[in-house]
């Protein structure tokens, strides 16, 4: 936990140094009758920034924060490998939205979680696996409009075009 | 007064019409559900359904689109307390305290006072509507950049004068949600503004959503998925019953909790009114002074009845608050407040002050029709709490995906666009790590959403008094907002101070 206090300060007072070198982009200074230049506001917050994270390194020396005090593990293997899974699941299941669109990359999502992740029985994967992107689909896509990605062109022409025909 | 109570009076009389009375019920039955999804809030509600409201004369559009809005505001809360993700910003504040209690089994008791005290809220609200609208809308007028600028700093100082968290991280938190926030086009030059990468995606700005939803939806997630582990598998979102005698027993301890209700609707509705303001600051100062006047303000945060009712009879009084400058002035108050003005616009009403004399009709109708919403609001509300404790019953492990789904439709929802949902799982992850080392998220999901109105007002406010600051300390309305902010930031260092000479008073 100490190490990771420390690391997550100093990785976070270099992305200040970063957006404080960003917004020298625009002009930071005063320009003649318009004000402040646009990069004024974000570079002095980011400058808050970078001073906060010099604080919460001399907390860390001090010991005066209750994660730098802390002897526990920032994350153990078991918890690295539970909530890694369910990351990686999810970055799987966006990259795929390009390829078979949400409503191919639904049911292998919810195969994934149900039946690997949270051992139910193969019925209830199966039923939530049918019900949530026919739910969504007539929820998001015909109800409210709101067009969900639908991946490759021949994926939404072959399946969806008479879909549409039938429902708006 | 009577004057006023005739033309209220009447109002009703067009309120209860058949018709329009239906509209209520189902704009009211609407907004709650729309509301209650993450990442779906009034504005969509609003939104989508504007152009359904052309079915019906304008009386009863209008009349429609509140109760949807009011049903929003109602809804907010349920996915704030039931999931941990606000449903709109306005319920940002009401996840602190209405998560730990639903995590305690409490979920009944959370909703049960997030709608009691949105209708408390919303009632007041509409009563104070009807006799002092026009004096205040007077008052309204002589906000300016300035104020606006200064009521924005109250709302940050409230964080970190009363956050009560490790005061670098809080800063941190805040000015790393006003940094995202200035992401995309500069509001003033039009020059593109720290686009990172050059990835086109940046030039449309962060939207507050993208980062709401990826902090308390996936980031939110990830800490269950983790605690459920380190559970044994065995843990639940939220275990809670009803039963008729829970709920008496819930009305009644809230009975005992009135001065909170009645302070959270008073402030609610004036910063309502204040033109940009709205219901998100109101909500969030309600929560800090809630947290102040409290006998024990350690219980916040923690699982504090009053610190969802403050937010909540905030919000709500702000909504009702937030028509008033659109209705007098023609200024919206809130986003959703703009859709229902181009919405007016569209129906041939122009707003302004002779719409109170020139369209009477259609005001007292609409303000008649505040108070019906809010009734049936609060009846559908309490009537649907058993079935969102139902859902709470599911295990994790079949709720996690579906909540999951709701975050990546959600993050994709507003903008239809897949950059977004990548900066969402991005934004979850490293939230989800900052949590671990106690950096309060809550503040930059706040900042973000002042901050495209902060930064306008200071650039406005300092072109109009040629780069001073003084202008903040000299005008009659902003001096005091800003000396309380100041105050208010000075007070974690003011009580560092006090103790360290005590200790040392102690030593010698």
């Amino acid at each position: 936990m100490r190490k990771a206090e420390l690391t997550m300060a100093i990785v976070m007072g270099i992305f200040s140094l970063y957006l404080m070198w960003k917004s020298t982009e625009l002009e930071i200074g005063w320009i003649q009758g318009e004000g402040p230049g646009g990069g004024a506001w974000p570079f002095w917050l980011a400058t808050v920034m970078l001073i906060s994270c010099i604080f919460i390194i001399v907390n860390w020396v001090r010991k005066a924060s209750p994660p730098s005090r802390s002897a526990e593990v920032f994350m153990d293997r078991g918890t690295l490998i539970a909530v890694g899974l369910v990351a990686g699941s999810l970055i799987v299941t966006v990259a795929l939205f390009y390829v078979i669109g949400v409503y191919g990359a639904l049911p292998l999502f919810m195969i994934f979680y149900v039946r690997f992740l949270g051992r139910h029985t193969w019925p209830v994967t199966a039923a939530m696996a049918t019900i949530t992107p026919v739910a969504t689909f007539f929820f998001f896509d015909i109800a409210l409009k709101i067009t969900l990605p639908k991946g490759l062109p021949i994926v939404e022409e072959t399946i969806f075009y008479p879909l549409y025909k039938i429902f708006l | 007064m009577a004057e006023i109570l005739t033309l209220l009076w009447g109002g009703f009389l067009v309120a209860f019409q058949p018709l329009n009375l239906m509209l209520i019920i189902f704009g009211c039955t609407v907004g709650l559900f729309i509301g209650a999804m993450p990442g779906l809030g009034s504005v969509n509600g609003v939104a989508i359904l504007l152009p359904l409201t052309f079915l019906v004369p304008p009386t009863g559009a209008i009349i429609f689109l509140a109760a949807i809005y009011y049903g929003a505001m109602y809804g907010g809360a349920i996915s704030s307390i039931m999931l941990g993700i606000p449903g709109a910003s306005t319920a940002v504040a009401t996840t602190f305290d209405g998560r730990p209690l639903a995590k305690q089994g409490l979920a009944d008791k959370a909703l049960t006072a997030a709608a009691v005290a949105s209708f408390v809220g919303g009632t007041i609200s509409v009563v104070l509507f009807t006799f002092f609208a026009p004096p205040l809308a007077h008052v309204a007028l002589f906000f300016g950049a300035p104020e606006e600028f200064s009521l924005m700093m109250l709302a940050f100082a409230t964080f970190v004068g009363l956050g009560g968290d490790d005061i670098a991280k809080t800063l941190f938190s805040i000015c790393v949600g006003l940094v995202l926030s200035a992401v995309g086009l500069d509001i003033i030059s039009g020059e593109p503004r720290l686009v990172f990468g050059d990835i086109p995606g940046f030039m449309r700005g962060i939207n507050f959503l993208v980062l709401a939803i990826g902090i308390y939806g996936i980031g939110e997630m990830l800490w269950t998925v983790e605690e459920n582990y380190k559970a044994g598998g065995k843990s639940m979102l939220s275990k809670a019953v009803v039963t008729v005698s829970r709920t008496v027993k819930n009305l009644k301890e809230l009975l005992g909790m009135w001065k909170t209700m009645l302070m959270g609707s008073f402030l609610g509705y004036f910063v309502g009114i204040l033109p940009a303001a709205g219901a998100t600051p109101g909500s969030l100062m309600s929560y800090g002074i809630a947290k102040q006047i409290a006998p024990d303000p350690d219980k916040f945060g923690k699982g504090a009845v009053e610190g969802v009712i403050a937010p909540e009879a905030a919000n709500n009084a702000a909504s009702t608050g937030s028509m008033l400058p659109m209705l007098t002035l023609g200024i919206p108050g809130s986003p959703t407040t703009a859709i229902l003005l181009g919405g007016m616009v569209i129906w041939g009403l122009e707003p302004g002050p002779l719409l109170f004399t020139q369209n009477a009709d259609f005001v007292w109708g609409l303000i008649a029709s505040l108070y019906a919403a809010n009734l049936f609001a609060v009846i559908i509300n309490v009537a649907f709490i058993p079935v969102f404790i139902w859902v709470l019953k599911m295990p994790f492990t079949l709720l996690a995906p579906i909540i999951f789904l709701l975050c990546l439709i959600g993050g994709y929802a507003p903008t239809q666009s897949m950059h977004d949902v990548w900066l969402m799982i991005l934004f979850g992850i490293v939230g989800y790590l900052l949590r671990k080392l106690e950096y309060p998220l809550a503040p930059a999901v706040l900042a973000i959403v002042l901050g495209p109105l902060a930064e306008p007002a200071l650039r406005q406010s300092l072109l109009i008094s040629n780069g001073s600051f003084e202008i903040f300390f000299t005008r009659a309305y902003s001096a005091p907002i800003m000396i309380s902010a100041l105050i208010l930031l000075a007070l974690p260092l003011l009580k560092l101070l006090a103790r360290q000479m005590k200790r040392k008073r102690s030593q010698a």
